[in-house]
């Protein structure tokens, strides 16, 4: 294993063993491959600088580099966009570390030297991220590579897998140049997403954000502090906003709209498919603090006199997150609420019973005006999970979950 | 089939799994939501007349009267730029000058100049206890009481606080900065006289009369501060979109600094100076010194505007400068990390907290000499400090079209390089004549 601080400034030495210059620079071309160190910056002084490439490498070792050609076979240097560059673009910056799901950043970069017929690849195997890569930066020079070595044995190592991290590029051009996917970047919980973005400067966030698929950047965005929405709605453009905004709940929506200049969101709001754009109209009516401004519009409804395994039948149909339901409102022929049930009671009867025998007593309910502390105090009381809000005639309007609970009682705090 | 309602939005239960995301509002982001309030600015300015300097503006204001008054204007300039320097990185780049440091100049600058910011303000901690001790030394406390006290809590309100109960303390102890300013009232000086000392240059070549220039210029613009300024920045999501306000909030913060440095000066120079006190070591003898010339508020208001400074600055100092060590080394830093996955951030933050306070209760401690020292290692550290801002915010790559321009960098690389000659001339007088700066 070889690693990067090693082999900046290295000596470079041609076949015939003649000096050539400094090693200046590694470049990864990820176009050509994804982790292989594909060309090589040899800085030669106030000489025209020169690049090797990966097969023209004969042997790599710590300070020494030597290559199967000579001095005349090489290309001089054109600087390139699409190239990702060890030193310049990978030490001492920030990166994504996808498994670990923060930000670190980047102490070293290790190599694996792979002998293919008569030279020498190198493939980043690892970047060093922890007191090791530390420790060989501080004394590269003034100790032996074989002393640093030794010492770095007795160390804690932090090594990240090559494939496991994601490259934080500020400009967007460069991202797609690069290659930098985001497929790793989606597999992120968006809550955990949203934590590590908010560490980022603002061209590194938004950039990060817009390469995420539409699902993932809706709840990323979601999960943002509520103070870094409007910059991050800003740069992102609108056709992208509307795309991302039809993706989520319409109480996220409305929650995201509210932290909104009045004219972007109005904006926005036209720009929605009318149904959603109505529903998300009637929830920014409510205050934030109060029972409306918690609630969702999408739930579970069915007439009462359903029978269970119809009910069971029907929602098997329908498009839902099913780690989310937990609660059935049930109605009568008015349209009035008229109960609710779990799904845990569904669970446990018998398949022939109808939704009315298995409500739960008594039937709570809370109007979309009452203040969030009869919320709270509501959920403690009855041991929800779920509860329905309704307009003056009993009928359903939406329901505040218990998740949503949570959310407000820390946000007080 | 069930009936759906005649409104029935019965479909969708789409994936809201996510909001049950804990809202890890820990202290150092929640202290930057009260910086969204206050301003970083203003904070850092108040921040920065802390005990060390307030003991040199006592003793320039008692050795010297108005005659150094002259200062206050350039030194509001020189400050007013550097700050701004820190207020537009942060703003444009969305990152602490430690990190923008590690991102330039490499593992092994980072890693050297955190070591020395590191001593530097550990210095400058062990002053902010001495503060403590010798503030309450005129209320009559031990400091074998008061320091271990006053360690405790600022322990503790960093690190077990309620942030609502961190912010009011904050923002009284804010406003009782202007303690100096009724002290100044208290000790009648001729307004027009010390007016006329602003505006008129007054200049002497004599040794000493330089080494408080140095001292001065040394205290007011503190290295740790533009560290503390560019983080609190970024911290607060300020884009560049707020610049003109950030902007006004460093002006207004160096300008209410000079105030209070001011009020110091005139309060010690029209009592002190004018019944020839001239002699005073620390802001505890003036305060002392005071009661005779200027009453019992006078010297109560000086001492516990004294006391409030060093609390102030033992608070933040320690929690700043570990994270901004940190955060240049790559280690996992803040409030909201536990003990285990934090490890070098509490250390260090304990240790700065610690061993500042252990010092101090060194039986005999030289409680002035500490002083003085975290001075002049603050005047050493700030011209390092500074032509790595002037040199990063001169860069077209990470400012664009924010990067310094002719008149900027003309009064910063002045600044810079008076910075460094009265620094080597004191470092100079501190080996080959250490009595002269109070050793």
């Amino acid at each position: 294993m070889l690693h990067a601080t090693e082999l900046l400034g290295a000596d470079v030495n041609d076949a015939q063993g003649n000096f050539v210059g400094r090693v200046r620079e590694l470049f990864i071309v990820p176009a050509d491959h994804p982790g292989r160190v594909s060309r090589i910056l040899l800085g030669r002084g106030r000489y025209q600088p020169l690049v090797a490439r990966y097969d023209q490498v004969a042997a790599a070792e710590p300070g020494k580099l030597s290559l199967t050609v000579g001095e005349q076979a090489l290309e001089p240097f054109q600087p390139n966009e699409a190239w990702l560059a060890v030193g310049k673009d990978l030490l001492d910056q920030q990166i994504i570390d996808v498994n670990g799901r923060k930000v670190v950043r980047v102490n070293d970069v290790n190599f694996d030297d792979r002998r293919t017929n008569g030279n020498v690849e190198l493939r980043v195997s690892q970047v060093d991220a922890g007191v090791q890569g530390a420790a060989r930066r501080l004394l590269h020079g003034l100790l032996s590579p074989a002393a640093i070595r030794r010492l770095q044995q007795r160390l804690p190592s932090t090594l990240l897998p090559w494939d496991f991290v994601n490259l934080i590029e500020p400009d967007r051009l460069r991202r797609v140049k690069l290659r930098i996917g985001s497929d790793k970047l989606n597999l992120i919980h968006p809550a955990e997403l949203a934590d590590i973005v908010e560490e980022l400067s603002p061209n590194e966030r938004n950039s990060i954000i817009e390469s995420l698929d539409e699902q993932t950047a809706a709840n990323t965005l979601a999960e943002l502090d509520d103070r870094l929405q409007p910059e991050v709605v800003d740069t992102l453009g609108r056709e992208k906003v509307g795309d991302i905004l039809e993706e989520m709940d319409p109480d996220e929506a409305a929650d995201l709209l509210a932290e909104l200049p009045p004219e972007t969101s109005k904006e926005l709001l036209e720009e929605l498919p009318r149904d959603d754009a109505q529903e998300v109209r009637r929830l920014l009516q409510y205050e934030e603090r109060s029972a409306g401004g918690m609630m969702t519009t999408e739930f579970v409804i069915v007439g009462e006199d359903a029978e269970r395994d119809e009910v069971v039948g029907w929602i098997r149909g329908l498009d839902l997150n099913a780690d989310q339901l937990d609660t059935i409102l049930l109605i009568n022929k008015q349209a009035v609420l008229a109960g609710a049930v779990t799904i845990g009671r569904l669970l446990m009867s018998d398949s022939g019973v109808q939704l009315a025998t298995l409500r739960m007593d008594p039937l709570v309910f809370i109007s979309p005006d009452a203040k969030d502390k009869e919320v709270f105090e509501m959920f403690d009381k009855y041991n929800l999970r779920t509860l329905a809000v309704v307009d003056a005639n009993q009928r359903p309007l939406g329901v505040i979950t218990v998740d949503d609970v949570i959310k407000h009682l820390l946000e007080k705090k | 089939m069930p009936e759906l309602p005649s409104n029935g939005q019965a479909a969708g239960w789409p994936s809201r799994f996510s909001r049950l995301r804990a809202q890890r509002r820990h202290l150092w982001r929640r202290f930057a939501l009260f910086l969204a309030v206050v301003g970083p600015g203003v904070i850092t300015s108040n921040v920065d007349n802390d005990a060390g300097g307030i003991t040199t503006y006592s003793v320039s204001g008692a050795h010297y009267g108005y005659a150094l008054l002259w200062s206050l204007i350039p030194m509001t300039i020189a400050l007013y730029v550097s700050e701004e320097m820190c207020a537009r990185m942060g703003v444009v780049t969305g990152k602490g000058l430690s990190d923008l440091i590690r991102e330039e100049f490499g593992f092994r600058t980072t890693f050297f100049l955190m070591v020395i910011g590191f001593l530097v303000d550990l210095g400058n901690v062990t002053a902010e206890f001495a503060g403590v001790a010798a503030s309450m030394q005129i209320f009559g406390v031990d400091k074998y009481i008061a320091v271990p006290i006053a360690a405790l809590v600022v322990w503790i309100l960093v690190l077990r606080g309620n942030y609502r109960q961190v912010e009011a303390i904050f923002l009284i102890a804010c406003t009782f900065y202007l303690s100096y300013g009724f002290s100044a009232l208290l000790a009648h000086p001729k307004w027009t006289e010390t007016l006329r000392a602003v505006v008129v240059p007054h200049f002497s070549f004599q040794t000493d009369y330089l080494l408080t220039l140095t001292a001065l210029i040394g205290t007011t613009i503190a290295p740790w501060q533009f560290f503390y300024l560019q983080a609190g920045f970024v911290e607060k999501k300020v884009g560049p979109k707020q610049y003109a306000q950030a902007r006004l909030d460093v002006l207004l913060g160096s300008i209410s600094c000079m105030l209070i440095v001011f009020f110091i000066i005139v309060c010690c120079g029209a009592t002190l100076f004018k019944s020839g006190h001239t002699n005073i070591a620390d802001a505890a003898e003036a305060a002392q010194a005071l009661e005779p010339l200027a009453g019992k508020w006078a010297k109560t208001l000086f001492a516990f505007g004294l006391l409030n400074a060093s609390l102030f600055a033992a608070s933040i100092l320690p929690l700043s400068t570990a994270h901004v060590v940190c955060e240049g080394l790559g280690f996992e830093a803040g409030l909201d990390h536990k003990f285990r996955e934090a490890p070098a951030f509490y250390w260090l933050y304990t240790a700065l907290v610690v061993i500042g306070a252990l010092i101090i209760l060194i039986p005999g401690a030289p409680l002035l000499k500490i002083l003085v020292l975290s001075q002049v290692g603050n005047g050493v550290w700030l011209p390092v400090v500074l032509i790595f801002m002037i040199l990063l915010s001169n860069r077209t790559d990470l400012m664009g079209d924010k990067k310094n321009g002719p008149i900027f960098n003309t009064v910063a690389w002045v600044s810079s390089v008076i910075m460094i000659v009265l620094t080597v001339v004191l470092l100079y007088e501190a080996i080959v004549n250490p009595s002269s700066i109070g050793m």
